[in-house]
């Protein structure tokens, strides 16, 4: 789960990192107030997930309290890439000195997390990278030994950062361990024209299998579905694994690998797949409802496909799961059916026996996908 | 002969005793597996009957292999303890851990990973079926059913592929099929199976599954030039998924240019090894290659 800046800021604030004072709202008026209570002049800044903001126009300089109104006013339900600005951060404006960049990331490869540190903040970390590497520091961390002052003193001074910044990276370490981020980032990390190391911007994302020993999340979660769709938001709320898509043909399977490799199978035949939900091992009959309820309410969808390859699944569960949900779900799309592997004639007599009108049924998968999309172009 | 787990291999299991672990304790056992005993502290030294076969529960994996001569344990413990249980496990210096368990903090198997490779132990997972030896031993949530020995190793990111693929190629048999997993960090790699899998008199050719997320399809492409003299033949999933959206496995999320299905098979094919559509194609490239004559591999 990603965070937004200001929860990110938040964060950095209780770990000890220095961030400019700053205060979040949703609401113009307010916006007023805030700017008051910050000191008249603040930058206003859209909170959304994704990069970009500043070209987007997501960020401004206000020079009063009245100006910072009108430009949250122009900030908020502002579309960036996607995504709505719901809210927006005003903080007090920095005198910045020099700006560097700061974080720690997974390195899948090494199996690490490695800091990255480089004295030439404030643009794209990747452009850098890729335009002076030299400029940009690696570290790879030891899990067991982490980022004590002085680890975090000599990644600083590889970087050609100020010695203060090692503070900064020992504080960011703590955070990635005691929070179980994924990822922290600050960018720009500033040097004040008064000689402060402040964290100006920031991002942090929060590795959602550490959920269980993570009392704050819930509250954060709350955020995460206001931005999220309507269907994902009801279909997290049965606890399926949905995520939507653009096209026509809804897509239900077991198995993260078989489910995607459904996807591409199904616009290999020309069609282009409405979502993706797994329905996971040894589905349900509740679970197979639930997702063909949440893919049947998406009026984009014009045929379904489920693809069903029985490992420890038996097909004729899968199937037994098929015919409850057809008696609970008002079928009003076509529906391909692909059952095989363990105890797949059982499934398919099970299905034959139901005979519904509007549910077929294949043998193979290729061949299943290429019916789905006759169908689903058929409508 | 196959690779990582033969019938000679003794099998412990970490959480035998919970419902996940009985369950797949009795389907290998039933798949000849020769498991040898559970671990589980709160109940050392009592005994679970698994048809005509009563398994002996032991308190520490370490207690476990002095008895038994173990050297393999497969972890079914939940998330909240697999690190202590992989680490227990390191401890007592066993040779292969198998660790099924989904759901398992990332900042605790890059910890369990660093000290397992300190201490010798392979770790292969988490968040995997686990592996299969047909015919001799199986490791994990593989159904043992699908297929028969034969001369085709498999390593694969995802479950239901490794099942699908198994079950298209199902006449012609596999001499190894490995689950490596999902999951961002995952201890045996693609080149580890492939490296194994070349080494293996029994295999003669080599399926590579793999999925969207990170470079390791890449860096096979490139161990499959230097390194492997066998046909290779491999299958991606995920072209169809958008940027930036986690597709259920946690390591599957492509980020911006690098991760793609397109790069990883363009990666694969560029080194000579062909790439089907479809898992169904891929099991005709499979039969093809088999069925051809055997010439090595041409840049």
């Amino acid at each position: 789960m990603d965070l937004y800046e200001h929860q990110a800021r938040q964060l950095f604030e209780e770990y000890g990192i220095l961030v400019p004072r700053a205060e979040v709202t949703d609401s113009a008026k307010e916006a007023r107030a805030c700017a008051e209570r910050l000191g008249g002049r603040v930058v206003v800044k859209a909170q959304v997930k994704t990069g970009g903001r500043g070209k987007a126009g997501g960020v401004k300089l206000a020079a009063d309290p009245a100006a910072a109104e009108l430009t949250a006013r122009q900030i908020l339900g502002m579309d960036i890439k996607g995504h709505t600005v719901g809210a927006v951060m005003l903080a007090q404006p920095v005198e910045i000195d020099s700006e560097f960049y700061v974080s720690y990331v997974l390195d899948r490869t090494q199996g690490r997390f490695v800091a990255i540190a480089s004295a030439e903040g404030g643009m794209d970390i990747e452009e850098v990278a890729a335009i002076r590497p030299e400029a940009v520091v690696r570290v790879p961390i030891d899990p067991f030994e982490g980022v004590p002052r002085q680890k975090a003193a000599e990644i600083a001074a590889a970087a050609g950062l100020p010695d203060a910044a090692a503070d900064t990276l020992a504080a960011l370490w703590n955070v990635l361990i005691r929070e179980d981020a994924l990822l922290v980032e600050v960018n720009p990390l500033v040097r004040t024209a008064r000689g402060e190391i402040l964290a100006l911007d920031g991002k942090v994302t929060l590795d959602d299998n550490a959920r269980f020993r993570q009392a704050r999340w819930d509250a954060r979660d709350e955020t995460q579905d206001r931005e999220r769709g309507g269907l994902e938001a009801a279909a997290a709320a049965k606890g399926l694994n949905y995520v939507k898509l653009d096209g026509e043909v809804g897509v239900i399977g077991n198995g993260a690998g078989l489910v995607m490799s459904t996807l591409d199978v199904v616009a290999g035949c020309g069609a282009r797949p409405a979502d993706f939900l797994d329905i996971g091992g040894g589905a349900s009959a509740q679970i197979m409802a639930d997702g063909l309820s949440v893919i049947l309410s998406d009026p984009s969808v014009t045929a379904v496909f489920v693809n069903v390859f029985g490992g420890i699944t038996a097909c004729d569960a899968v199937a037994d799961g098929i015919v409850r949900a057809l008696d609970s779900v008002r079928l009003t799309k076509p529906l391909v059916v692909r059952l095989d592997g363990n105890n797949a004639a059982r499934g398919r007599a099970i299905l034959d026996e139901r005979a519904h009108p509007l549910v077929e049924q294949a043998t193979t998968m290729d061949g299943a996908a290429r019916r789905a999309a006759e169908l689903a172009h058929a409508a | 002969m196959a690779i990582f787990l033969t019938k000679e291999s003794k099998v412990l299991v970490q959480g035998m005793t919970g419902a996940e672990g009985m369950k797949h304790t009795r389907r290998m056992l039933a798949a000849g597996t020769d498991v040898v005993g559970g671990v589980n502290p709160r109940k050392a030294g009592r005994s679970v009957d698994f048809d005509d076969r009563a398994v002996p529960v032991f308190g520490s994996v370490l207690d476990g292999m002095e008895a038994t001569g173990a050297d393999v344990t497969v972890v079914f413990v939940p998330p909240a303890f697999s690190k202590a249980a992989v680490m227990e496990a390191a401890d007592a210096g066993i040779g292969l851990a198998v660790v099924i368990t989904e759901g398992i903090p990332v900042h605790d198997s890059v910890a369990f990973h660093a000290y397992a490779e300190r201490h010798g132990t392979r770790v292969i997972g988490p968040n995997c079926p686990g592996l299969i030896t047909p015919g001799q031993a199986n490791a994990g949530i593989i159904p043992a059913d699908i297929t028969k020995p034969g001369r085709i190793g498999l390593v694969s990111k995802s479950g239901t592929l490794t099942y699908q693929l198994m079950y298209e190629l199902r006449d012609i048999g596999f001499s190894t099929c490995v689950g490596i997993g999902g999951d961002p960090v995952v201890g045996t790699t693609h080149i580890d199976c492939l490296a194994a899998f070349e080494a293996d008199p029994d295999t003669e050719l080599i399926v590579l599954i793999g999925e969207i997320g990170g470079d390791a399809e890449e860096r096979a492409a490139a161990y499959v030039q230097e390194s492997v003299s066998k046909p290779v033949v491999a299958y991606i999933a995920g072209f169809t998924a958008p940027e930036g959206r986690t597709m259920g496995h946690a390591g599957a999320i492509v980020s911006g240019s690098s991760g793609t299905a397109q790069a990883k098979k363009a990666a694969l094919e560029a080194v000579g090894v062909r790439v089907g559509g479809t898992p169904t194609e891929t099991a005709e490239l499979v039969l093809e290659r088999l069925a051809g004559p055997a010439r090595p591999r041409t840049e």
